[in-house]
């Protein structure tokens, strides 16, 4: 049941080999086997965005990706967002206009918008909201989210 | 940044950089050395005898290393609960609702956890169950509670737990003066509180005693549950509640922390249950009701008199479900002078999942009730919707509830902005509807509140208090009130929670009050150092005490101004050290108060929708949304609207879109997030605006009120009164989903 299998990966920057169990997600590797337990589980079907990770420039639910399935693969968490221990403009907007109540859904939401902002530069609002669409908030932050993803954007495009 | 103007800014979160560098710990984050992984044996039924637990296969998994059953627990089985000692640990002869744990699983990982948990064989046998009201209330209904369990209660032999009357006046005496009576029905569905971390428990066995870690909002209160449950001494029995990812009242109260704790004790090693989305929503979720709404009113629309009927199906074990249903109905009659008032209340137990707090604390069921029913009633008698309600708000010093706080708010100011911001009584396209309503929620009855303030030898501080902080941002407010008080910036205040072994004692964190007691209580630690540092400034410029002024991080003295943290500096000399304040806040039980205590503050809120119906798809499309409350001050503007525009957004989940579905056999049918549907970014109002009154006259610091649940407590009945106006339709349950409305159109062309 548990065999496992060699893969190699670049995860936030780093290149990495590793065994990991053939029927691991990525969630699981990411959380229990890397230490990277900012990603984060909570509904484990695909729905609720909690465990969005960036594969190669787009945004996944790790939750629903085996984690062989990496192997060769690029994989940003939202530990990999910061340099040097600077916040990046997406975290410092998130900060800014307090996007982040509890905070649970925030890594997942700042994936889907770093992984948006990646291929679009200059998104409208609707652009944002159907990015992160399938990230849920249940304190539904979701006006200041969205402001702190405009406010990155202007940023990045100054 | 300075503490200058730091009340009323909103300076970074304190703990925000942690939520967006994926450094904040929440308990699925946590582990020990040498853990278990636990995983709870259930079955598919609601209610059912249970024959025989079989675990021999179980056993054989690899890893596992405890197999708990009702036999390995204590006899009688323990129980516990808030309200009523009537959860059992783990179910006792009987499953009494769909999800109730028989039996858990601890193994060295979690695979196998899993697996062993699968093949332990529970054989059962299928019991009579009642999950709705009218079954329950049948005369030839099973019991879902054994009248054992009861002693002393005068309705043990039915499934009625508790009955509520309130009110003044006679309603028979004063009918005949009404020239318009309207009786109406109004039903609230099932609803989960879905945080997006789901519930989660660690515990760890430590010499004589156990630490444990919980995703709890009431660490002390789970302290003494456990404490109590085990015979461990308070001091040895310590809880960590890193701060929860989201509670809304679902984490207030001990759930499957006993059972994790008997399970470390047993085998001696720590041990985690980190439940899934579809367990949480098995151990917890809001009360649905059936409201019935008489009330009397003149051609002019003033109120006569109200009485108000509340059935609440609760769960199987009570949980807080009585108290949610005292308080709500208490205030049932709205923000309203009403000359007489009846009300009553019915707690109803049902073999579902038990029923407990969830923001609002049952004030949104009646309100959708009563503010519907009142709209119907403006309508018959031609009365503008928003004026029938304004003409009846009380003036701010009157006792709307006789004997009780007084309207603590300038309530036609909030009105007025909503009516203005919503653009009440100007013409609307074809097919758009608008609707008003208000709703008014207690504060908090009793607390006591602590907290220690420790300014430092270099002149920062650090905050130790039991609030958990679980969203609302309490950290930063507390530190905002330090930063003010002593005169320091807000970078150099340290906020330390969730550790009952390290922090004072705090009653809960519930009913929006931890900025109004809590504030106090830090607030008046800073006065305790204050008294310190005037001590502290008579000694070295050796003056008199009472010369000596301190206040808002300065200290005046013989026509000077010094910082506060310059005379610490100089009064603490060569050896260093610090300051040390206390602050207690304490609101006491009132003896023969209905609810224990008079309400600390009132969370009044008036909600105006704008609304459009697809007449092909009953689709609703709320074009705008103002919400406005009456918020005292608001200490931290960006996380006020943070926490109206989620209260907001999360009242129209249970107008639009929420409900858990019951299958025959009371079997939870919509668990996890596929099939019940929350709120994302693309169910938001085309424009939601968010908007505060702030009179600085709340009985907190600096004049604040509470302010996380006034958003939520009448979107219903607001989404409700737009869906009417516009199309004519009078729906009276809930969520309005496309095919509820759908259906409602067919039928009305018809």
């Amino acid at each position: 049941m548990s065999e496992t299998v060699h893969i190699e990966a670049t995860v936030n920057g780093r290149d990495r080999a590793f065994e990991v169990a053939a029927n691991h997600t990525l969630l699981d590797v990411l959380r229990d086997q890397l230490g990277l337990t900012g990603t984060k589980e909570c509904c484990v079907v695909g729905e609720c965005g909690a465990c969005t990770v960036v594969v190669d420039g787009i945004p996944m639910n790790s939750c629903l990706m085996l984690a062989v399935e990496i192997d060769g693969r690029d994989v940003t968490t939202v530990e990999g967002l910061a340099a040097d221990g600077h916040l990046n403009a997406l975290q410092q907007a998130f900060l800014d206009v307090s996007a982040p109540q509890c905070g649970f859904c925030i890594p997942g939401q700042l994936m889907s918008a770093h992984a948006l902002l990646q291929r679009n530069a200059d998104p409208t609002i609707d652009d944002v909201h159907e990015a992160l669409g399938g990230n849920l908030c249940r304190c539904a932050g979701y006006l200041q989210i969205t402001e702190a993803v405009m406010v990155a954007a202007e940023a990045g495009r100054q | 940044m300075s503490s200058d103007g730091i009340i009323g800014s909103s300076p970074n979160r304190v703990g925000g950089r942690d939520r967006v560098t994926g450094a904040q710990e929440y308990v699925a984050d946590i582990h020990s050395v040498g853990e278990l992984h636990a995983k709870l044996v259930k079955i598919d039924e609601s209610r059912a005898r249970i024959v025989s637990i079989d675990t021999t296969k179980a056993e054989q998994v690899p890893g596992v290393r405890l197999i708990l059953t009702p036999d390995d627990l204590p006899k009688p089985m323990p129980r516990f609960g808030p309200q009523y000692q009537d959860r059992p640990v783990l179910a006792v002869g009987t499953v009494n609702y769909h999800g109730e744990p028989v039996a858990a699983v601890a193994a060295d990982t979690k695979e196998a956890a899993e697996e062993a948990a699968d093949l332990v064989h529970v054989e059962y046998e299928v019991l009579p169950e009642v999950h709705t009201i009218d079954a329950a209330l049948d005369p030839d209904a099973p019991l879902v509670q054994d009248p054992s369990l009861r002693p002393g209660e005068p309705l043990a032999h039915t499934n009625i737990k508790t009955e509520i009357n309130f009110g003044w006046g006679d309603v028979a005496a004063v009918e005949g003066d009404a020239d318009y009576v309207i009786e109406r029905e109004y039903e609230f569905p099932m609803i989960t509180h879905f945080a997006i971390e789901p519930h989660g428990f660690i515990a760890e066995p430590v010499d004589d005693g156990l630490n444990v870690w919980s995703t709890i909002q009431h660490p002390f209160q789970l302290q003494k549950t456990l404490a109590n449950l085990l015979d461990i001494p308070l001091s040895k029995m310590r809880v960590f509640a890193p701060d929860p990812g989201g509670g809304f009242g679902g984490k207030q109260h001990p759930k499957l922390e006993p059972l994790v704790c008997y399970m470390a004790l047993k085998t001696g090693k720590p041990v985690r249950l980190i439940m899934s989305l579809e367990e949480t929503f098995q151990a917890v979720r809001r009360p649905s009701t059936r409201v019935r709404v008489k009330m009397g009113l003149t051609n002019d629309g003033d109120m006569v008199f109200q009485d108000i009927a509340t059935d609440y199906l609760i769960g199987a074990y009570v949980d807080i479900a009585d108290r949610v249903a005292e308080k709500s109905s208490y205030l049932a009659a709205g923000p309203y002078r009403v000359p007489v008032v009846k009300i009553a209340g019915r707690t109803i137990l049902s073999n579902t999942t038990p029923t407990t707090a969830f923001r609002g604390f049952g004030v949104p069921q009646i309100t959708w009730a009563r503010e519907s029913t009142l709209d119907e009633a403006a309508l018959d008698l031609g009365v503008d919707r928003f004026e029938i309600r304004r003409r009846n708000l009380p003036e701010k010093g009157f006792e709307f509830v006789p004997g009780d706080t007084p309207a603590d708010g300038d309530w036609r100011q909030t009105a007025d902005k909503a009516a203005e911001l919503i653009s009440w009584g100007t013409p609307l396209p074809e097919g758009r509807g608008r609707g008003i309503a208000f709703g008014i929620k207690s504060g908090p009855t009793t607390g006591l509140s602590y907290s220690t303030v420790r300014l430092l030898a270099d002149g920062s501080a650090i905050i130790f208090c039991g609030t958990s902080d679980m969203g609302q941002g309490a950290r930063t407010v507390f530190a905002q009130i330090v930063a003010q008080e002593m005169g320091i910036p807000i970078e150099n205040v340290n906020v330390i929670m969730g550790d009952t072994a390290t922090v004072p004692y705090d009653q809960q964190t519930s009913a929006s009050r931890s900025t109004v007691l809590m504030g106090t209580s830090v607030y008046r630690a800073c006065k305790d150092i204050h008294g310190k540092v005037r001590a502290m400034a008579a000694r070295v410029h050796e003056t008199d005490e009472a010369e000596i002024e301190v206040d808002g991080g300065v200290v005046r003295m013989a026509g000077e101004e010094l910082a506060i943290t310059d005379v610490v500096t100089a009064g603490l000399g060569a050896l260093g050290g610090e300051v040390i304040g206390n602050g207690e806040m304490r609101k006491d039980k009132v003896p023969g108060h209905p609810l224990a205590g008079n309400a600390a503050f009132f969370e009044f809120n008036c909600t105006a929708i704008e609304a459009e119906v697809d007449d092909e798809t009953g689709e609703i499309e709320i074009v705008k949304h103002v919400t406005v409350g009456d918020v005292g001050t608001a200490l931290n503007p960006q996380q006020v609207q943070g926490q109206d525009d989620g209260a907001a957004i999360m009242g129209l989940g249970h107008s639009l879109m929420e409900g858990l579905i019951l299958d025959e056999q009371g079997r939870t049918r919509n668990l996890g997030a596929i099939d019940y549907r929350i709120p994302t970014s693309k169910d938001l109002p085309t424009e939601l605006i968010s908007a505060s009154i702030e009179n600085h006259d709340g009985p907190g610091p600096y004049g604040v009120k509470g302010v996380s649940e006034g958003s939520l407590l009448c979107t219903a009945p607001a989404v409700g009164a737009a869906v009417r106006d516009a199309t004519g339709l009078v729906i009276r349950d809930l969520p309005l989903t496309p095919q509820r409305v759908w259906e409602a159109m067919r039928e009305q062309k018809t």
